[in-house]
């Protein structure tokens, strides 16, 4: 079967035999840490996806390995739980030979930023069809406490005892560089704002990220405390009245800002995914075919061999 | 063993005809041996004749010494032969490198510009010919190394005989296609060679093809499996270049989009396989591919596909050595890394081609097995199979083509995706769960659900499971055909690409009159149950491959037989110069194990 045969999805139909509910969409009860700030990532997944109503059986979470990639667990939907790093090439297999399905990827820092941080880039330049969720919350939670890829210099961990000292990675900055179409950040604690946000990446035509800092109260208690009113900080949103979300070098000094910056939807824009590039040059190649049946084509590319 | 019947040296007598005939072009890497040889060997499959075909090339971008031999023979040819009839030497190092390999009374046809010396030994014929400049002269002058090939391609085609129209057909298709001046210079250096003054050596020609009333195609064995692949049912898949394996995914990345496929050049080996896996859990059948290097990387991911038993097929094109080791020389060094690698218990299964023609069927099987044993299944292929040109029955899509499908239909209340009770099968997305329970994927332990589960018990139970798939495998496997003698003195094991020159060392020890009989192992692991039945009638069991013996003595086939099978009348001839076997070295081998106690 092509993927010509097989329907794009149709993200605001209802399902023909009831609404989506979030009682269809949850499973376990989650593992995390009473308090881990994915609880809040998790409740805002149901919630956007009973507001689109999708198809339940075409909804498919994705994951690496961490706390946060336990997710697919928790949620009622087809499910996957990769290897450590690989969520992005197994989610671009699935999204490239499935147009008729949402693939939705879930990971923490460590997963996307370094075991993983090569095929982020490679998925962004490719801008392939799907939406990640990474809860960025600066630690090693799963393995107890050692240094991250975004843990701020200074910050004291197993593998740091004197604090860290390589530079942190920015995501922005990086996932702006490598090509990505649609980059947002947005707090756990800030569920209304995550829930915008979520939407708009999910809604995206392409490769969509959303940066959600997600603390992790057991090894990195207070870390997002100076973005968060309730403990004091400020949490301070992008205006895209004064920001044009479409313009990369702004969105570049945006994201350049020192820590914790600001939330929102950082840049973007409209670019033809992969999958439907690779979908024109199928179609193009099968409209000169002209309707001969697949085993002829083998068959005639054997005889070439004669 | 290539046996010209004509006897040497040639003189001026009408044309003698041959059974065989093996040909070595001897030259740098951009003289266009290798296209004299492919239009060769293409001609051989449209006469009905058989052809096997050998190339060393080196690893290196440009330039550098390199060689294609090409076997040609009226019945069926094993090997591309153990030494050559004709050289045709480019330079003086390839004279002097290649020279030893011409047989007694063979005619070495030299490029007189460039080779000055040689020794007059053991009856060889020597013809100088100034190819550069006669076909500078064939086309006016403005010719420079370009068409030296084609002269010399006429040149052959006198020699032996061939026919001139269906060659120069062939000539004129893979020219056609580039500009008008090429063709036609390429056709001047092909006439000029054609009735070039060659001398007092005769010519030869061939006994009738033994194929006659067959389609016969001539291909090398990268290009054959791809096709295999399609044929198969696959339409998806990833990988991430590597010699000698790239030509699979080359092909696959322009072909498969006539069949509404896609192939995605991944941004290394670890996405590669993933991506695959994606596409394989999304409900296709899915293809990656690599060389040693690369596969070592897929590891971890594969691990992962016995685990989570998703159906995938691997292809491995072994080169020579560990690490980057010898790119572009043939070993088979990697059959454990295949059966084995990654970390935990994690069966899988592999085969390996026994030829080129094989490759296609071997792709059919792979998928047919990664469906039904919901597994990953790789193909173990070698260098010299990858890229040598053998001729062969077409294959009868009508009869081995295999629809590719998607099945989301809605999968029943009591659908498990692990069941303990029968195989593994998979609901991939899109399709609707009757009980409203979505299935989950996990390379975590899991119970029949796919819900992690940490119970040793589980563990236990879904390990046998994943095991006793293979081995309720292995017990449908058909046992291998011997060949040769039933029973004796030495039973010969091969595996993958040595099946030629097992079968001709076979030949030539059973006309020495030695009990021997062989077999082939085309399912590497599992391997056929009751091989003991078939080892007990032979005194000795010899195990040829091209890996190394290591420290306890035994390649790795042979390691895997003892240790299934216990026998210690198993031994092993091994090598690993990056070659493939010659016959005499077989048939030495064999004779050392046989000459021991």
């Amino acid at each position: 079967m092509s993927t010509a045969t097989l329907e794009a999805p149709a993200p605001a139909a209802p399902p023909a035999d009831g609404k989506l509910t979030k009682k269809m969409l949850t499973a376990d009860h989650p593992t995390w840490c009473p308090g881990c700030g994915d609880f809040a990532v998790l409740a805002a997944f149901y919630k956007v996806l009973e507001k689109l109503q999708y198809p339940h059986e075409k909804i498919v979470c994705v994951a690496g390995i961490g706390c946060s990639s336990r997710f697919p667990y928790f949620v009622n939907s087809h499910g996957i739980h990769f290897i450590h790093g690989r969520a992005l090439p197994l989610a671009t297999g699935i999204s490239l030979s499935r147009p008729d399905v949402h693939v939705f990827v879930f990971g923490g820092d460590g997963d996307g930023f370094s075991i993983g941080g090569n095929h982020l880039n490679h998925a962004a330049r490719k801008n392939i069809k799907l939406t990640y969720v990474i809860m960025d919350n600066f630690v090693y939670g799963l393995t107890k406490k050692q240094t991250s890829p975004t843990s701020p210099q200074g910050f004291k961990s197993k593998t740091d005892p004197t604090g860290s000292i390589d530079r942190p990675i920015n995501p922005m900055k990086q996932l702006l560089a490598s090509g990505a179409t649609f980059i947002a950040r947005t707090h756990a604690a800030q569920v209304k704002h995550m829930m915008d946000v979520f939407e708009r990446a999910i809604l995206h035509d392409g490769f969509s990220v959303v940066e959600c800092l997600s603390e992790c109260i057991m090894f990195y208690e207070g870390s997002f405390d100076d973005s968060w009113p309730k403990k004091g900080g400020v949490f301070e949103t992008i205006d895209e009245t004064q920001h044009d979300v479409k313009d990369d070098v702004s969105a570049y000094k945006l994201a350049d800002q020192p820590s914790p910056g600001k939330f929102g939807v950082f840049y973007d824009v409209d670019r033809p995914t992969k999958n439907e590039m690779e979908q024109k040059w199928i179609d193009s190649t099968q409209a000169k075919l002209g309707g001969v049946s697949q085993k002829d084509i083998l068959k005639k590319r054997l005889e070439m061999m004669r | 063993m290539p046996t010209a019947t004509a006897s040497a040296p040639p003189s001026s007598v009408p044309a003698q005809t041959l059974r065989n005939a093996v040909i070595r072009l001897a030259g740098n890497s951009q003289d266009g041996i290798q296209s004299i040889g492919g239009f060769l060997a293409r001609l051989a499959g449209r006469t009905q004749h058989d052809v096997m075909t050998y190339m060393t090339i080196p690893s290196t971008i440009s330039g550098g010494p390199s060689i294609f031999q090409l076997h040609l023979g009226s019945g069926h040819v094993l090997t591309a032969g153990d030494e050559a009839d004709v050289l045709v030497a480019f330079y003086q190092h390839s004279y002097d490198s290649h020279i030893g390999s011409l047989r007694e009374g063979g005619i070495c046809i030299y490029e007189s510009a460039e080779v000055t010396e040689f020794k007059n030994e053991r009856g060889i014929h020597h013809i100088g010919v100034p190819f550069t400049a006669a076909t500078i002269e064939a086309l006016g002058g403005s010719a420079r190394d370009r068409g030296k090939n084609m002269f010399v391609l006429g040149l052959l085609c006198a020699v032996y005989q061939l026919d001139r129209d269906k060659l120069a057909g062939i000539v004129s298709r893979q020219f056609g296609k580039k500009d008008e001046s090429v063709l036609r210079n390429a056709m001047l250096a092909f006439d000029a060679g054609y009735a070039y003054p060659i001398g007092d050596i005769g010519t030869f020609n061939f006994e009738e093809g033994e194929h006659k009333d067959e389609h016969r195609l001539s291909t090398d064995g990268n290009t054959l499996m791809t096709m295999g692949l399609i044929a198969a049912g696959v339409r998806y898949g990833s990988a991430y270049p590597i010699t000698p394996w790239s030509s699979i995914m080359e092909t696959l990345r322009s072909e498969l989009p006539k069949y509404g496929g896609i192939y995605v050049q991944a941004e290394d080996e670890l996405a590669a396989v993933s991506m695959t896996i994606g596409a394989a859990y999304a409900g296709h059948l899915a293809v990656t591919g690599s060389a040693g290097p690369g596969l070592s990387l897929k590891m971890e991911a594969l691990s992962y596909a016995s685990m989570a038993e998703i159906p995938l097929i691997v292809i491995n094109v072994q080169r020579g050595g560990p690490s980057t080791g010898l790119p572009t020389s043939v070993e088979q060094s990697d059959l454990l890394q295949a059966i084995y690698g990654s970390h935990g218990d994690c069966p899988r299964i592999v085969l390996a081609p026994q030829d080129v023609e094989d490759c296609f069927y071997i792709a059919l099987e792979a998928g047919k097995l990664a469906r039904e044993y919901s597994c990953p299944v790789i193909i173990l292929s070698d260098q010299g199979l990858s890229s040598r040109i053998e001729a062969f029955t077409e294959p009868d899509l009508d009869k081995c083509w295999v629809e590719p499908m998607l099945d989301i239909a809605e999968r029943a209340a009591d659908f498990k995706p692990y069941p303990l009770d029968s195989v593994t099968r998979h609901a991939p997305p899109g399709a609707k769960m009757a009980s409203g329970r979505y299935p989950h994927v996990t390379g975590l332990e899991h119970d029949e659900w796919g819900h992690p589960s940490g119970n040793p018990k589980m563990h236990q139970k879904m390990t046998d499971k994943r095991r006793n798939k293979l081995i309720e495998l292995s017990k449908k496997l058909p046992l291998p055909e011997i060949y040769g003698e039933q029973q004796g003195d030495v039973l010969l094991v091969g595996w993958g690409s040595t099946y030629g020159p097992i079968k001709e060392s076979v030949n030539r020890m059973l006309s020495e009159g030695h009990k021997v009989g062989a077999i082939h192992i085309r399912h590497v692991h599992p391997m056929p149950a009751k091989l003991d039945t078939i080892f007990a009638k032979f005194k000795k069991v010899v195990v040829v491959e091209m890996n190394d013996s290591g420290m306890y003595g035994y390649g790795q086939l042979a390691t895997m037989l003892r240790a299934s099978l216990a026998d210690p009348k198993i031994q092993s001839v091994c090598k690993t110069d990056g070659l493939n076997f010659r016959i005499r070295e077989i048939v030495t081998g064999v004779e050392k194990v046989m000459a021991a106690n």
